[in-house]
């Protein structure tokens, strides 16, 4: 039995703090020349599609490459399960020597991020690879994966679920705390 | 939907509607994959597939081959004519002493029609169907209408003309199935004697004119002229053929609209088709060998799945 869902970032502080992650990046890549954004499919990229957006707009670059990745063919939990349906990627743009930031909305295992760096490989050798994640589920790693950029910091176990919504997709802004 | 409903990929006529389009749209993703500069995904780096190819090929032999090492597959080849069939061993025995090795997935190619349904019935491994005998082709018939949807956007209402041999071809019935299921409309058209008798059965028009057929269809598939599968002959000369059902570029510049020009091959070039039609831009002959892969990638993940 699933109790009520607990708001931990509602919209005013969602929008506080994405803002407070794009000034954190402009501050590391500054005119973000040798930069590229890649959101992780699926629920990755309305988080980079945002933060792509307000940098274009902060920084006047109306260049930035933006790239969607799907990973679900690098997944290792593949024939473990129920079967798994990719979805689209869509990379335009050379990724060789740029800086990427990857992009997720919560890091939880890390499994998902390390099929993202090999996804990511396969279109070739960036210079360096920064993580950035709305939502970092602490302690509840299974790989050593670390982010970079982090929204908030959520201590949950493990029968409770993070969801993120937005207000493209779901009416509104927040993040939920959810038990399973 | 996300499953496949079958466990082996013996014929268009045991699949869905909705296994065609699963299957669509998961080719759509290996598209993208193999135009990659790493044209090479992991997923099923722990299955093993064997090729059996009891016939000859080169196209689908390839196409399988690299959408499977592309899959990071292991593969292993099997041609009948320099195997251990010459000395008398059996389909079953054949294929069992190569599951014994482990095997997962066997991809087969055989002369004789049902070939593949019943090895699906006597062996424990996921069976794919490269063509058996003048039954079915389905990853030929899939890739077909996948690339007449990549061309024209959609395959309800499509009208398309299968034009050739019919009567020894597979991929024409696997066209005809898997056209009808996404809601296309289907003619096919050649001489009397290379039209099945009962075709018309599987709710599709018959025509003898090609000059009709073509100014009816938006999309003409033409078959080559199975030669190694004709017994006796069923017209009287190859040129007379060509008079009344070869392609030529002065007969598509007659018609008064643009069609889609495609071709399984291998073409026999100035019999069915003139060089300056398949190399034409109407011709989307080299996108069908390109969707092949995909398709076939699709298809093989889908079944390990």
């Amino acid at each position: 039995m699933s109790s009520q869902p607990r708001v931990i970032l509602d919209s005013k502080s969602f929008g506080i703090t994405i803002n407070r992650l794009c000034c954190q990046l402009i501050e590391n890549h500054n005119d973000f020349k040798q930069s590229a954004i890649i959101g992780l499919q699926p629920r990755g990229i309305l988080l980079a599609q945002r933060i792509h957006k307000l940098i274009t707009e902060k920084t006047g670059n109306k260049n930035i490459p933006y790239g969607n990745l799907d990973i679900t063919f690098y997944r290792d939990d593949f024939r473990r399960g129920d079967p798994l349906i990719p979805k689209s990627t869509q990379m335009d743009f050379i990724i060789e020597d740029k800086k990427v930031i990857l992009i997720d909305d919560v890091l939880f295992t890390g499994r998902t991020i390390r099929a993202g760096l090999d996804a990511m490989l396969a279109f070739g050798r960036p210079q360096l690879v920064e993580l950035l994640v709305l939502v970092d589920r602490r302690y509840s790693r299974h790989l050593p994966i670390m982010p970079n950029y982090v929204g908030i910091t959520v201590d949950s176990i493990s029968t409770e679920k993070v969801a993120v919504e937005w207000k493209e997709a779901d009416g509104g802004d927040k993040v939920l705390l959810l038990k399973k | 939907m996300t499953k496949l409903s079958v466990q082996h990929l013996l014929g268009i006529k045991y699949i869905t509607k909705d296994d065609i389009d699963l299957i669509f749209s998961t080719a759509d993703n290996f598209k993208e994959v193999i135009n990659r500069p790493i044209k090479k995904v992991p997923s099923l780096r722990d299955i093993t597939i064997a090729n059996l190819f009891f016939e000859n090929s080169t196209r689908t032999r390839l196409s399988f081959e690299l959408a499977e090492r592309r899959l990071s597959a292991d593969v292993v080849n099997f041609t009948a004519s320099a195997s251990s069939v010459t000395k008398g061993e059996t389909l079953i025995d054949t294929v069992n002493n190569i599951l014994a090795m482990k095997v997962d997935i066997v991809v087969m190619r055989h002369p004789k029609p049902g070939a593949a349904y019943f090895l699906s019935k006597h062996v424990k491994a996921k069976i794919v169907n490269a063509g058996d005998g003048a039954h079915e082709h389905p990853t030929q018939g899939l890739l077909d209408a996948f690339s007449i949807r990549e061309k024209l956007g959609r395959l309800k209402g499509v009208k398309v003309a299968v034009i050739g041999d019919i009567l020894h071809s597979r991929v024409a019935i696997s066209n005809i199935y898997c056209l009808k299921k996404l809601g296309a409309e289907v003619m096919v058209c050649g001489p009397t004697t290379l039209i099945p008798k009962y075709i018309s059965g599987l709710n599709v028009k018959v025509e003898h004119s090609m000059i009709k057929a073509l100014e009816w269809c938006d999309v003409a598939n033409m078959l080559r002229i199975q030669l190694e599968r004709q017994e006796i002959n069923y017209f009287p000369s190859l040129r007379e053929y060509i008079m009344m059902y070869g392609l030529n570029k002065q007969i598509l510049d007659s018609l008064n609209k643009e069609i889609v020009i495609m071709h399984p091959g291998p073409i026999n070039r100035g019999v069915e088709i003139t060089s300056d039609v398949a190399d034409s831009k109407h011709s989307v002959i080299l996108q069908q060998v390109e969707n092949g892969v995909a398709i076939r990638m699709a298809v093989l993940y889908l079944l390990a799945s």
